[in-house]
């Protein structure tokens, strides 16, 4: 695409080649590349070694609903937090005093604290509240434990998420706002058209992280009695006692994680057009 | 120069006198959960107490050897005791075939029956596999009671918890309709200001292939050795009255067994 655009882009000179040889550097290079080979050849080797198709065909149904559950949990909770973080961003770039505060609160209790121990003052604190719950109409959901935990996370991820939110529309330059109102265009307007374009671009990566380590966190569930997939793995170890399940559970969480960071990858590029030469 | 030859006598001498007073006295590291009460639990001073902590104590006197005890979670228990860091558990461990695959066994030193409990006002009056039909059932993770609720009561939800502690909030707060358990820790929480909210729904009859024959000291595969010690010692406590003494400190009935 950019030979087309840009013809004159073919035609530029390019450095002479390095030199070869074998400098420190390279053999280095050479020796931690064959060291990591050799690691990822022993975990090939260890895995067909220890290769028990009575056990995979037993335990693999159990994993992919394990999956399911993860999915589902870190994308609705993802997706509500992305809807809390905009009141919640402007809370912390609001000029009044008091809203601003509340946000600020809310932030930093969410980002100050671990979310293994909001998940268990959700679940368990909320448990010893029956009555006043029930009284509202709200124990049939806290009653579920995969509701607490997407109640947890969804409050968890939206502090993140906001403070990712405030971080990419401040960096949008001043001048963009001033030349927005010296044409007249409504506020909320230059916002949406103008600052929030600029402004994605720059969230991007930061949302693409805060997806992964929320995919990653959602581990912890496992101990709140969510059969996520570490609570699929953790009760697969107990009924074998073979450290593979964790193995396993390893290599399903990388897999859904490169799958995530191709698709940011994908996303930026998509975004990004205008800005490539 | 005769100084630091003084010194150097004196030092290996010392160091001498160490070590041989370290070969008299063995030292056997005993791995338990401290979660489990009343058999094994740890105090807010953070000691630990209980049945299988007495009985423990009572065996290395009996092998005349020094015990330490290591808490350790349950969940991890077995690969901590594969991996060297104590030398035996002590916690109340049921002997399975299960774990018999990962590591040895003791005889038995109690064998009490599993239990259920449930809320004080539910309308469950059995254990067997249709009273509790629909409804969700709590049980310590890795547990042979865990394993017995999903291979029994498979119309029912089985949940696992990391501890007894988070099934009884569970059970307390109504998420739980039933929680599986052994009968003695049931009672003891039941019979507890804790454990007002429920009452005991009935005893489960054990079966061999899950329950095993009873709680026993797990130790390294292979280690016929210190196996052979703990049996010797476990007879000889049932034989001398100890067992009898540590017993009656906590049930009123003998838990040995048949």
């Amino acid at each position: 695409m950019s030979a087309v655009d840009h013809p004159a882009a073919t035609e530029v000179l390019r450095p002479p080649p390095p030199p070869r040889g074998w400098p420190r550097e390279r053999v280095i290079g050479y020796i931690l590349v064959f060291l990591w080979a050799l690691a990822l050849v022993g975990l090939v080797a260890y895995l067909v070694s220890a290769w028990k198709p009575d056990m995979f065909w037993r335990y693999a149904p159990g994993y992919l609903s394990g999956v399911w559950v993860t999915i589902k949990l870190v994308a609705i909770s993802v997706v509500i937090g992305a809807l809390l973080s905009v009141p919640i961003a402007y809370g912390r770039m609001s000029r009044n005093p008091i809203i601003a505060s509340f946000a600020y609160a809310y932030v930093y209790f969410f980002r100050g604290t671990p979310l293994l121990a909001q998940a268990f003052l959700v679940y368990y604190g909320f448990g010893s509240f029956r009555p006043q719950l029930d009284a509202i109409g709200l124990w049939s959901f806290f009653r579920d434990a995969f509701n607490c935990a997407l109640f947890a996370f969804s409050l968890n991820t939206a502090a993140y998420q906001a403070e990712i939110l405030r971080g990419a529309i401040q960096s949008v330059p001043k001048g963009q706002w001033e030349g927005a109102e010296s044409l007249g265009l409504p506020r909320l307007l230059t916002l949406r058209k103008i600052i929030f374009p600029q402004a994605l671009i720059v969230a991007l990566r930061p949302y693409g992280n805060e997806l992964i380590l929320m995919v990653k966190g959602s581990a912890i569930v496992a101990i709140i009695t969510v059969y996520d997939l570490m609570g699929v793995t953790r009760l697969t170890y107990s009924r074998t006692f073979d450290f593979q399940a964790y193995l396993w559970a390893a290599i399903i969480y990388l897999l859904i994680v490169e799958t995530l960071r191709h698709a940011v990858d994908w996303v930026e590029e998509r975004i990004t057009r205008h800005l490539r030469r | 120069m005769r100084f630091g030859r003084y010194v150097l006598i004196a030092t290996a001498s010392a160091l001498f006198a160490l070590g041989s007073a370290h070969a008299q006295e063995e030292v056997v590291r005993i791995g338990t959960e401290g979660a489990y009460p009343p058999f094994n639990n740890l105090t807010s001073d953070g000691k630990l107490e209980g049945f299988d902590i007495d009985i423990a104590q009572a065996l290395c006197d009996e092998m005349k050897v020094r015990c330490e005890f290591v808490a350790q979670e349950w969940d991890g228990i077995i690969p901590a005791l594969q991996a060297g860091k104590f030398d035996a558990i002590i916690a109340s461990m049921s002997i399975t075939p299960e774990r018999l695959q990962q590591v040895d066994f003791s005889n038995k030193y109690y064998n009490t029956p599993p239990g259920l409990a449930v809320p004080k006002d539910s309308d469950i009056n059995g254990v067997g596999k249709e009273d509790l039909a629909g409804k969700t059932i709590g049980a310590q993770a890795s547990t042979t009671h865990f394993n017995y609720s999903t291979v029994t009561y498979t119309d029912s939800t089985v949940k696992p918890y990391p501890t007894a502690q988070e099934y009884q909030l569970d059970l307390a707060n109504g998420r739980l309709d039933a929680a599986n358990d052994d009968i003695i820790a049931l009672t003891q929480w039941l019979d507890s200001p804790d454990g007002a909210c429920c009452r005991l729904a009935g005893t489960i009859t054990p079966v061999d292939e899950i329950h095993g024959p009873g709680a026993g000291i797990a130790i390294r595969k292979g280690e016929t050795a210190l196996r052979d010690r703990f049996n010797a010692a476990i007879q000889a406590i049932r034989e001398n009255g100890k067992y009898k003494e540590i017993n009656d400190k906590y049930f009123s009935f003998d838990v040995y067994g048949d």
